[in-house]
């Protein structure tokens, strides 16, 4: 099969949606600024624009264009760049269908990076998903490789559902194996990344090729471990990790997020309502610490999960003595 | 009569009738909280004293056109023909009602007749209609979106952003900003730069280089001439308008806000409870737009006193049966709660 970068299996998606459905839309800042624009000029001036640097605006126009029968996917850049516009996300796409008893929907795509920890410090670097997660009436859609970010960005855009789809910075030049043509990826539905019997390590983003070589780091110890990657974390694959549990009776949660705002701190949550009784140990989570991410390396190393502190959180909750 | 941009006698006679349906609705609605006790809920706003300037502005629709307003919401829908009975039976918070019951008084929602929603959040609602209006553009059929705000609102970064690409794109849109006077309990003047410089709001439009407008929100036909040049405007492709219609809300901001235990019910208005000027208001009442546009109907021969009557007799029989039908409809079942949370 073919190989794409992260980021361009991305733009395939959205490009092969347009193609099969004229009322997608694609509009957000620094885009389309000449005609030389690939997008634009496939699509045209109405499908394709360049918008000011107006978050409010851009989230709040997506929302009415979606009311008025279109599907916008909103370039946003920088998922930080969402808090400016807070309200439209939190308390207008995903109520609008509620409040008027099913009458509307609200098919919107808010394509935002996220977790950029390459030195652009405090501002420009979080894994802020948590704080969508428990939004009733969004989705939230979170790919580690090239083909989920193809499938799951044609997924979200043919949701009728505000749908937040976070890319990975760190991942956006990294090659994988994408399908040509249509290629969908369902969401809700985990993917078993590699398979194990010792323990389960759930991760996400970048974090799940980071929890992928502490497995095979923990394999020459005699360790299997299986690796999860839920893909989307609204709807969340809890039968998935769930029943792997039961299996493993071991359980680590990986995430860049800080601890307190994590998707770790969910799973942990549901597993231990649903799946107290397979675990032989205390759930561990190896997420980001609480605190901002700082610039300097060192520090910015410091308080971000890695392969070490994976492979040291799997053997302590394989140590009888973990329990303590 | 004086001009009236070229509306025949039944018009003005349909306009007349739906500003009382506007006023008894509301009325209702106010008296509800008496008669009829824990049936509302939550805060509830209502449109006495803007009927003129909301008959005037939906005067212009055509099919197809397309609105979002505020949470002050209850008129509208009623000029647009959505069954005052639903709309009374979603306040009372019935499984009959326009959003069976997910939504209330500040959240009306008709898309059927193009009405696709209300923000409850100042100023949020802007950009969303401005959206509706790029929709409207690209689709290329000849519509027009009415957004309709209070002079809060420009208050807000929303307004500001969306006047800003509504422009920049000639979206056809027409901002009707509903000017009372009062952000809540805050005269415009302490909060406006506009206001306190002794301008008029639609100077606001100059800085997106779109025109701007001031009219009289209490003369339905002065407010639909405004509101009709503009629409024209958009559908020709030239853009916004920003249309500020002052008017008078004849009511508190909203019913009064307590913890649960106490009746609710609405205060006296802020001019008198907060500023003392029992002037102002009262003169405001003096030049109630209802009564208003009653006096010049009958004065050039529209209409007689007894037609006036005969259409007010009518409105309270309708309105008598939305009250009925909210009142006597069942509530929802309580696990439909888990319904619409996605499509």
């Amino acid at each position: 099969m073919r190989e794409l970068p992260y980021i361009a299996a991305i733009e395939e998606a959205i490009r092969q949606e347009m193609d099969r459905d004229e009322s997608v839309l694609l509009f957000g800042q620094n885009i389309a600024t000449t005609e030389n624009d690939p997008f634009l000029a496939a699509f045209g001036h109405d499908r394709v624009r360049v918008t000011p640097i107006s978050e409010t605006a851009e989230i709040g126009m997506a929302v009415g264009a979606a009311l008025a029968g279109y599907r916008p996917v909103v370039e946003l850049y920088m998922a930080e760049f969402m808090l400016v516009a807070m309200d439209q996300i939190v308390n207008e796409a995903p109520r609008f269908r509620y409040m008027s008893g099913g009458q509307v929907k609200v098919p919107v795509v808010l394509k935002a990076g996220y977790g950029f920890t390459a030195g652009w410090a405090g501002q420009h670097t979080g894994s802020i998903y948590g704080m969508f997660m428990g939004v009733p009436g969004l989705k939230i859609a979170l790919p580690a490789t090239a083909a989920d970010a193809k499938g799951l960005m044609a997924t979200a855009i043919r949701d009728d559902n505000p749908v937040v789809f976070f890319h990975h910075y760190l991942l956006t030049l990294a090659p994988g194996e994408v399908p040509e043509g249509e290629y969908l990826v369902p969401f809700g539905q985990a993917s078993i990344v590699r398979p194990g019997s010792d323990v389960t390590i759930v991760a996400t983003g970048w974090m799940v090729g980071r929890a992928v070589a502490a497995a095979e780091r923990l394999a020459g110890e005699g360790v299997s471990a299986e690796v999860i990657d839920p893909r989307t974390l609204a709807p969340l694959d809890t039968d998935t990790i769930i029943e792997s549990v039961s299996r493993t009776g071991h359980l680590v949660l990986v995430d860049q997020a800080t601890r307190h705002a994590s998707a770790s701190a969910v799973i942990a949550a549901e597993v231990a309502d649903a799946g107290f009784g397979y675990l032989k140990a205390p759930i561990r989570q190896v997420t980001a610490l609480d605190t901002p991410v700082p610039y300097s390396k060192p520090m910015e190393e410091y308080v971000l999960p890695d392969e070490d502190k994976i492979v040291d959180a799997v053997r302590r909750v394989l140590s009888p003595v973990s329990v303590t | 009569m004086a001009d009236t941009h070229g509306l025949g006698q039944d018009r003005l006679v349909w306009m007349f009738t739906q500003m009382l349906r506007i006023r008894e609705f509301e009325e209702r609605v106010k008296r509800s909280f008496e008669e009829l006790p824990g049936l509302l809920r939550g805060h509830t706003h209502l449109a006495d004293g803007a009927e003129a300037s909301i008959v005037g502005s939906l005067t212009v629709l055509q099919p197809g056109d397309q609105i979002l307003t505020t949470y002050r919401c209850h008129g509208y829908p009623i000029v647009l023909g959505t069954d005052p009975k639903a709309m009374m039976a979603e306040i009372f918070g019935k499984a009959t009602g326009l959003c069976r019951g997910y939504g209330g008084s500040m959240h009306l929602t008709d898309p059927a007749r193009g009405f696709l929603g209300t923000s409850g959040i100042v100023g949020q609602g802007i950009p969303q209609a401005t959206g509706a209006a790029y929709a409207a553009q690209i689709a290329r059929k000849n519509q027009v979106v009415l957004c309709f705000f209070g002079d809060g609102a420009s208050k807000q970064g929303a307004f500001h952003e969306s006047l800003n690409i509504a422009s920049l794109w000639k979206l056809p849109i027409v901002y009707v900003m509903e000017n009372n006077s009062y952000n809540v309990v805050t005269r415009v003047e302490q909060e406006d730069a506009n206001a306190a410089a002794g301008e008029p709001l639609s100077v606001k439009a100059r800085a997106y280089s779109m025109p701007g407008v001031t009219v009289d929100g209490g003369d339905p036909v002065a407010v639909y001439g405004e509101v009709a040049a503009a629409a024209a405007r958009a559908r020709a492709g030239n853009g916004p308008t920003l249309v500020e219609s002052k008017v008078y809300r004849l009511s508190a901001h909203g019913n009064i806000i307590v913890p649960p235990g106490i009746p609710l019910h609405f205060p006296e208005h802020e001019a008198i409870a907060v500023f003392g000027d029992t002037e102002e208001y009262e003169a405001a009442k003096r030049g109630d737009p209802v009564p208003r546009f009653r006096a010049r109907l009958i004065a050039d021969g529209t209409l007689t006193a007894e037609g006036a009557d005969a259409i007010a007799a009518e409105v309270r029989q309708e309105m008598q049966g939305a009250i009925d039908f909210g009142a006597s409809s069942p509530f929802p079942e309580p696990a439909d709660a888990v319904k619409f949370v996605y499509a």
